[in-house]
Parts: structure tokens; sequence; C-alpha cells
């Protein structure tokens, strides 16, 4: 290791070195001044996300070929470093009214992050490993934050136990494929496999093995089983956090290692995508219409959205298409992270202590009573079933035109199919909020009402002048060896 | 810059700026809502009246065409490509019409949430105008899904009993059909690079069994909107439930924008296969205005029978653009006005009855000329306009829309039998009945209810609702030249690139 590899990694050395600084100052920070804490952690996020910005257009290999920063990595560490401050901003005055203000929050967001950074840079399996434990190990602990709370130390335990199981197939997996190809690194992997030296039948079981444990990151059906109850259970910041982030990460991971080191295996493992994100897609949406719950309702909904952006991954043997195939997904990351960032909020804004007003019905008149609030949810739900002028339609679009270019014409019938499934409870929260009537009670916060507000904007002019984030997304290309 | 003060940007983003000023009133401010919305809505008729005068009839082409380049990145190839031909001149200035009625006829009508009401209500006009001028398949499609949504606010907030439900299901209908019509978009897209429909016509060259699928997928949108037996039964529901204001717009162009989508798209775009599945949707057609008919007649609820009797009349534009041949699309067009006019003016006759009496059974009526002798002669214009009284506006559109599916059922032509313009025919006679049958049943004969004696005939304000379709009622049915000179030189061209199409089919 030289001083010019952490020099190329520089956004995650710094974050990093801010992270664990943090831990020691916190310890002189009063108790009771604890926001201080967070602003000091927001205010390492937005020097990540400067140094990250600064870094477009670079392309560099650090660490012996281990890390690689690309427009890819650097596109999501905007994005993550982005989620991380809204992260911050739901979670500012909501931990103070739930009375589980802890500054660890902020520092163990800040290591998620750290994971989630990495991961969008892993050019080695076993980097992938470190990263995806990085990331998550933060989130088991964030999920049970509001203890002695039950349901959330039931999150924290369904997620942790889950979680090492997947990261169980994600190593056992990478050993596969290390016994197949006698190495881990992506570059590797590619160059033994054209030379006709890999096992590829054990490369395919390896791979499948890591598929399924970064399933379990991204929650696609059939490893969708904890998302609902632990979505549920967790305080509502961790679980938009854990919505957005954590399943960009998984994706990230996905994309890097589908796409980099394994479009050899596609004639095998095609059909799989294709069935997990039809799967994905047909469960969560219909799952999702007899929930009562918005957080439920949220996280199923969160899980069909990972069908969506399965599908594009689904083309990913294709030369011609692949590198749409990666834009698409990243253009519809960026714009779920909007959408759903802005719902979470609603949600926040709306939820009582001991877990009240998260039912449907405590949305009822929120259209006659908060306006705004209830027409930002609208412009959000509308963004998740794919109507225009939303995000959510653009990306989705994208997405379909990726998966009818790779030739998956039934797939994207199916995935509209699916979002006609989707507008009919989508629409239901509208229809709640604005014809039905009621008493709902909304907390006026700074920082979740400007979350609101800028996610509710940014939807819909994104949307009408989509094209600085089409060529952001379509610039961000892997690193191909 | 100069494309957005271009008049077709001008026409469509108007109501926009009616929309901010509305945004900045309070919600008791009821009447200042109702005057910004009239106001802009007439303005925006003003410059759509602009835009005609600058129309010239005898070009066939797309005019007052702006085309800038919107999102071309990542392999998009997407335009904001706006204009105006005889195809969709008429129904651009049937939107601008209609937007100032409806808003007319909600003054009383509409007493809750008024300033919402009228934001939902320009914002429709927004996506409706937009639908008739995109010249860019992405384009349109932004604008033909964004009308759902103040649709959708308009039955679910102001609309009767079962609005939830009726909103929810017109909603999930239509998008029903359109996601059908994106994966077309977006294969048309990827395969043409680009998304501009002339530049896409032009081109053409799609092979006949892809066309097949493209045009079943569009049509799966369009014919929904209609909509077309049988995919029709969102309409009454939809109809019944919506604020009379919101039935007005629904039928009067909501409808349109499926019969204009067959007319835009499905025609010129895959004309071989328009060709080819001609009778099947013909057929179709014939079957609606049967049905349409016949089920109008049995309806209690005027409102109901207003609805029905649009999949009836609805069938016959339909019969007429797919007889494919001059007379039948130019009635078509013709007729899609004239059914604008004429349902929209029995919509607003029907929510001024239940204004008054809050119910639209037929038998809570009766001998209603004696009481309201004003309303009454209103009413028996538009029912005959709507039955197709010769002299009135319903005969021309019919009558070519006739002449049309006759000539196209000789031998060879692309109906191939002369029964689609004879059960059509039988439509006619139907819609009589059935229009007569409501008409006798409301207004001829003794009193029968007493709460009946004490209803005010119209005011001022109605009557100025139904002057000006009256008289377009009049205009056309007297006549029409005015109008058929707009469309037939558009009309010509598309003739005849469907019969390229034709000849060269095996």
């Amino acid at each position: 290791m030289t001083i010019l590899d952490l020099l190329a990694i520089f956004p995650l050395t710094v974050l990093t070195g801010w992270a664990v600084l943090l831990i020691v100052a916190d310890l002189f920070i009063p108790r009771d001044r604890k926001s201080l804490t967070a602003i000091l952690a927001a205010a390492g996020l937005l020097v990540t996300l400067a140094l990250a910005l600064m870094q477009a257009g670079q392309e560099r290999v650090a660490f012996n070929g281990m890390v690689v920063v690309d427009g890819f990595s650097i596109f999501l560490t905007v994005l993550f470093a982005a989620s991380g401050l809204v992260g911050i901003a739901l979670a500012y005055d909501y931990l103070k009214r739930m009375q589980i203000e802890r500054s660890e929050y902020y520092i163990l967001l800040l290591f998620s992050i750290s994971g989630m950074i990495l991961m969008a840079s892993a050019a080695d399996l076993i980097v992938v490993f470190m990263a995806l434990e990085l990331l998550s190990i933060p989130l088991y602990v964030m999920a049970g934050f509001a203890r002695p709370r039950l349901d959330s130390e039931e999150a924290a335990l369904k997620y942790f136990l889950l979680g090492a199981y997947a990261g169980g197939f994600v190593v056992y997996g990478v050993a596969l494929v290390f016994g197949a190809t006698g190495t881990t690194s992506l570059q590797s992997i590619v160059a033994v496999v054209t030379a006709g030296q890999a096992n590829m039948t054990l490369m395919a079981v390896g791979a499948a093995l890591i598929l399924i444990g970064l399933g379990f990151k991204v929650a696609a059906v059939p490893f969708h089983m904890w998302t609902p109850d632990v979505y549920q259970g967790s305080p509502t910041p961790v679980t938009a956090f854990m919505a957005v982030g954590a399943k960009a990460g998984g994706f990230a991971a996905l994309l890097r290692v589908f796409v980099v080191a394994f479009p050899s295996l596609s004639d095998d493992l095609t059909p799989v995508l294709w069935a997990l994100a039809a799967l994905t897609m047909i469960l969560g949406n219909v799952v999702a219409i007899s929930q009562s719950n918005i957080k439920r309702l949220l996280a199923y909904s969160s899980i069909a959205h990972a069908g969506y952006i399965l599908m594009a991954i689904v083309p990913f043997g294709q030369q011609a298409v692949r590198s749409d195939a990666v834009a698409s997904a990243l253009f519809y990351l960026a714009a779920y992270a909007f959408t759903s960032f802005g719902a979470w909020a609603v949600v926040i804004a709306l939820e009582k202590s001991e877990q009240k007003g998260l039912a449907l019905d405590d949305y009822a008149g929120l259209g006659a009573k908060y306006p705004l609030l209830a027409a930002s949810m609208a412009v959000f739900m509308l963004s998740f079933t794919g109507v225009p002028p939303t995000l959510g339609f653009v990306g989705k679009l994208y997405l379909f035109r990726t998966t009818l270019e790779g030739g998956f014409i039934g797939l994207s019938i199916l995935g509209v199919l699916t979002s006609l499934v989707s507008a009919y409870y989508y629409l239901r929260v509208v229809v709640i909020m604005y014809m039905r009537s009621g008493e709902p009670q909304a907390h006026r916060e700074r920082w979740v009402g400007l979350t609101v507000s800028t996610a509710a904007i940014a939807t819909v002019v994104l949307s009408i002048f989509a094209g600085p984030l089409f060529s952001w997304a379509s610039q961000a290309v892997l690193k191909l060896f | 810059m100069n494309f957005i003060l271009h008049p077709l940007t001008l026409v469509t983003f108007f109501p926009l700026l009616g929309v901010l000023v509305l945004l900045f009133l309070k919600p008791e401010q009821k009447d200042a809502a109702r005057w910004v919305a009239l106001v802009t809505s007439l303005i925006t008729f003003g410059i759509s009246i602009a835009v005609l005068a600058q129309f010239v009839p005898s070009n066939p082409e797309l005019q007052l065409v702006v085309n800038v380049p919107w999102i071309q990145v990542a392999g998009w190839n997407i335009a904001y490509h706006m204009g105006v031909d005889g195809l969709s001149i008429l129904l651009l200035l049937l939107t601008t019409f209609l937007t100032p009625i409806s808003i007319l006829s909600t003054w009383t009508a509409v007493e809750e949430r008024v300033k919402d009401f009228m934001i939902f209500f320009l914002l429709l006009e927004v996506g409706m105008v937009g639908v008739f001028l995109a010249q860019d398949l992405f384009l349109f499609y932004v604008y033909w899904e964004f009308t759902l949504v103040p649709m959708y606010f308009l039955i679910g907030i102001w609309g009767g009993p079962r609005r939830m439900y009726a909103a929810i299901k017109f909603f999930l209908y239509t998008m029903a059909g359109s996601i059908l019509m994106l994966l077309a978009i977006l294969w048309l897209g990827i395969q043409g690079g680009t998304f501009s429909v002339p530049e896409l016509i032009a081109k053409g060259g799609i092979p006949a069994g892809v066309q097949t699928w493209l045009f079943l997928a569009f049509a799966a949108a369009f014919a929904i909107k209609v909509p077309m037996w049988p995919l029709h039964s969102w309409l009454p529901d939809a109809h019944v439930e919506a604020p009379t204001a919101g039935s007005v717009i629904l039928a009067g162009v909501l409808l349109k924008m499926g019969t204009y989508g067959f007319l835009r798209f499905n025609l010129p775009l895959f004309p071989t296969a328009a060709v080819k599945l001609a009778p099947w949707v013909a057929l179709l057609a014939v079957i609606g205005i049967i049905y349409g008919a016949m089920v109008s007649y049995a309806q209690q609820d005027v409102k109901k029978l207003v609805a029905y009797s649009s999949v009836s009349h609805l069938g016959f534009v339909m019969l007429g653009l797919f007889a494919l041949n001059p007379q039948g699309i130019q009635g078509g067009i013709l007729q899609m006005i004239n059914h604008g006019l004429s349902t929209g003016a029995l919509f607003l006759i029907v929510g001024m009855i239940y204004e008054r009496r809050h119910t639209r059974d037929m038998d809570a009526f009766g001998g209603l000329w004696k009481i309201m002798p004003i309303y009454g002669a209103l009413t028996l214009i538009v029912t005959l306009s709507s039955m197709g009284l010769p002299g009135l506006n319903g005969f021309v559109g019919e009558f070519t829309i006739l002449l049309g599916a006759w000539e196209a059922g000789r031998d060879g032509g692309p109906l191939n039998s002369y029964l689609f313009a004879g059960f059509a025919a039988v439509g006619v006679i139907l819609a009589a009945v059935y229009m007569l049958f409501m008409f006798q049943k409301l207004f001829l004969g003794p009193v029968t209810k007493e709460e009946n004696r004490v209803l005010k005939d119209l005011n001022w304000r109605e009557i100025a609702t139904l002057a000006p379709l009256v008289v377009f009622i009049f205009w056309i049915g007297l006549y029409p030249r005015p109008f058929f000179v707009l469309i037939s030189p558009a009309v010509s061209k598309l003739v005849g690139v469907l019969q390229v199409a034709a000849a060269a089919m095996p």
C-alpha cells in the first residue's frame, strides 16, 4: 500500500478517517449536545461528496487491482454520500422526538456508507465481501436502535441472522469461483476464462451463490423474507437509509461483478436472473396490495423495485446492451432514491411514538389538512407507479428500453403488467389522502420538510429536464479489463 | 429559445399560468378561483383561434411545427416536437372550446375546494391539448399518461357516491392499455432511432408481422380510451360518478384521444396491419354501435343513458376511420367533433337537472317542458343532433361515415362487405329510439311529480354554457363545408399512405 493508493480512493479514505475520529471526538461532546455529532457527520459527508465530484472523469486502479475508481464508482459514491446526508436529515429530529437520540447513529451511518463506497469500487471478490460486511454490520446495529422496543430488537436480530447467512453464501461463492479460476480478482477471472483455463461449472455455481447472497441485500424474491419485518421494526430513518443505500450497495456489487467478471456465464445465469426479476416484480407488487401499514407497504414496494432494477441486469452478458444495462440501473437507482427518500420522509413526518400513525388510515384527510405534504406524497406514489412527469416514469422507461434491447420482450411485458398492479396500491394511498376525511397529525420539522419538498420538486423537475442525469448515468461506465 | 413563445407551446402551456395564479389564492376565494380559471381557459381558446388563423387549410402537411431537441443523450433521441395538421386542428379547437364551457358549468355545481378543482381542470387541459399536438412518441406518451392524473382527482374528489371505485377503475383501465403502447413506443424508438412520428412514417419498412403486434399494442391503449366494445366497462362508472364538468370533458375530449390515436398513429405508422385488421376493428365498432344503443335504451339513469350512447357514437367514428377511405375518415373526424358538442351538451343538460333535483332517474320527471320551456327547447335540439337529424351536425357526420363504410364495403374494399354499413344504419334508427324515448319521458306528457312544478328554468349563465354548443350544432349541420375544408387535405395524404400499403399487400 502506498500513499498513492490512498489518494486514489481519497473520498473513502477521508470518510473512514472522519468516522474513526468522530468516535473519539464524540466522547468529548456533552450528552445534551449530541446534535453536534450529527452536524460533524454531515460535514464529513459533504466533504466526501465534494471530493467524489472532483474525481469525475478519472479512471484509476489502486491496491494492486483490488480497488478501481471509474465513472461507475464515482456516480455511486455521490449517490451514497447524498443518501447519508438524507439519512442524517431524517434522523435529526426523529431521534429526539422518539427519545432514542444517541450519537452512535451518525457514526454507524458513516461506517455503513464507507462500506457502500468501497463496494462501488471493489474490483476483487474479497473486497466485495469486505465491503458487504462493512456496510451491513452498522445497519444491523441501527435496525435495533429503538431498543427496548421489541419489534426494533426483532428487526435487528432478524436482519443480522439472515444477513450473516447471506454473507456466508457470498463467501462460499467466492471460494468456489477461486477454486474454478485460481483468483478472486475480477480482472484475472476474465483473463483465466479467456485463456480457457477455468472450470466453468464450478464458476457458475460460485456465481450463483454470490447472486443469492447479494439477492438478500437487494431484497430480491425469494430472498426477501426479512424485508417487511425489518423495514417495519427499524426506526424509520434507518429504514429509509436501508431501502435506498443498502439496496444500491447490493446492486453496485451485482452490476460490477456480473457485468465485468461473469459475462461468460450468461448462458447459465441469464435465465436465473430473468426468473429472479420476474418473481420479485410479481410477488413484491401483488403482496403489497394487501398491506395496511405504510411501512410494510413501502417495504414490499421496495422489493418490487428491486425486481425492476434486476430486469436491467438480465442482459448482462450482451456486449451491445451492457453499457445501457449499467446506465439504466444507475439511473433508476437515482430516481428511486429521490422518490423513496421523499416517501419515507412523509412517513416520518406522520409517525408518532409507539409505532402509531403508520396505518394507511392515519393518512385520511391529509390532502385537506396538509396540502403540500399530501401533494408531495402523491408525486412520490405516482413516481413509484411510473406515471409521467416523474423520475420514476423516465427511469422505468430506461429499464424497459434496456430489457427490450436485450430481446427480453416477455420480461418487459411482465414488467409493465406488474406496474399496473402497483398502480392499485400506490393509488390507494392517494385515495386515502384525498378522498377520505380524517384528522391527521403531522410534525413540522425543518429537515424532514426540506427533504420532502426537495425530493418532490426533484422528482418532477428532473423528469422534465432529464438530460443531465441521463448523460451522467450513461457516462458512469464500468472499467472493463 | 423562441420555441417557448411558439403558438403551439403557448396554447398548450398557457393554462399553467392560471394554475400558478390559483396556487396563490386562498381556499376561501372561490369566486376568484372561478374567474381565474375561466379567463385562463378563454385566453387559451383565443390562442387556439390564433393558431387557426395561421393554419393553411390547403396544406396537408404538419404546420406551425416546433421541433427542438429535448433528451438527446445515452442513445435517446427525444425532441419537443409539436405540430398541427388537418387531423388535429379541429380537436385542438374542440378542447379549448369545451374547457371554458365546462368551467362555466361548475359555477354553482362545485362548492367544495374550488381552487383545487380549477387547478386540476387546467392541468387536464394542458395534457389534452398536448396529446393532440405532440409529434414525438415520447412526448405524446407523457401528455397521454398525464391526463390520467387530474381526471383521476376530478372524479375521485368531486364525484358521486362511488367516486373512489370509479376513479381507480378509470385509472387502472386506461393505464392497462397505455403500458402496452409504451413498450411498442420503445420498440419503435429502438428500431427507428427516433421517436419522431413523421420520421418514423417516412422511414416505414416495418415487417408486416411486426406491424400487427405493434398495431395491437397501440390499439390496446386507444381502444380502451375510445372505448370500443368490449373494453368499455370503465366508461359508465367514470361518467356516472364524475362531476358534470368532468363528464363533459371525458366524453367531449378524452374519448377522442383514443380515436385520434388510431388516426394519428395506428393508420399511418402501421398501414399494412391497418388494412389487414380493418374488418375486425369495424366488426367491434359495429357491435359497439348496436350494443351501446341497446344498453342505452335499458337505462333508468339519464346520465348512464348518455354514457352508453357514447359507446354507440364512437363506434360510428371507429367504423368511419377504418373504412380507410376519404369519406369515412373525414366523417369520422367530423363525428368526433359532433359527439364532443352534442354529448358534451347532453351532459351539461343532465347536470343542470341534477343540480335542481339531485336525481337523474327518468321516473322522477315528466312534463318538464311545461315548467322549463327554454330548457326543453335546448334539450330537444341537442337530442335531435345526437340522434342524427338532417340539418343538425350529427347527420352530417354519420351520413359521411355510412357513405365511407358503404364505399369500403364493395368487393375488394378494406371492409369487403356491405353488412358493416347496413348494421351501422340500424344503429342510427336505434339512436332515434332511445334518445326520443328519453326526451318523451322527461319532457312530454303531464307533470307527474309535484316537486317538479317549482323548478326554475335556465338562468343566463346556463344558457350561456349551452348556446355556443347549439350554434355549432346548427353550423355544422347546415354548412359543414368550412370544416371539411380544414380536414380533407390531410386525410387525402393519409389515405394515400394506406393505399400504397394496400396495393403492396399480396
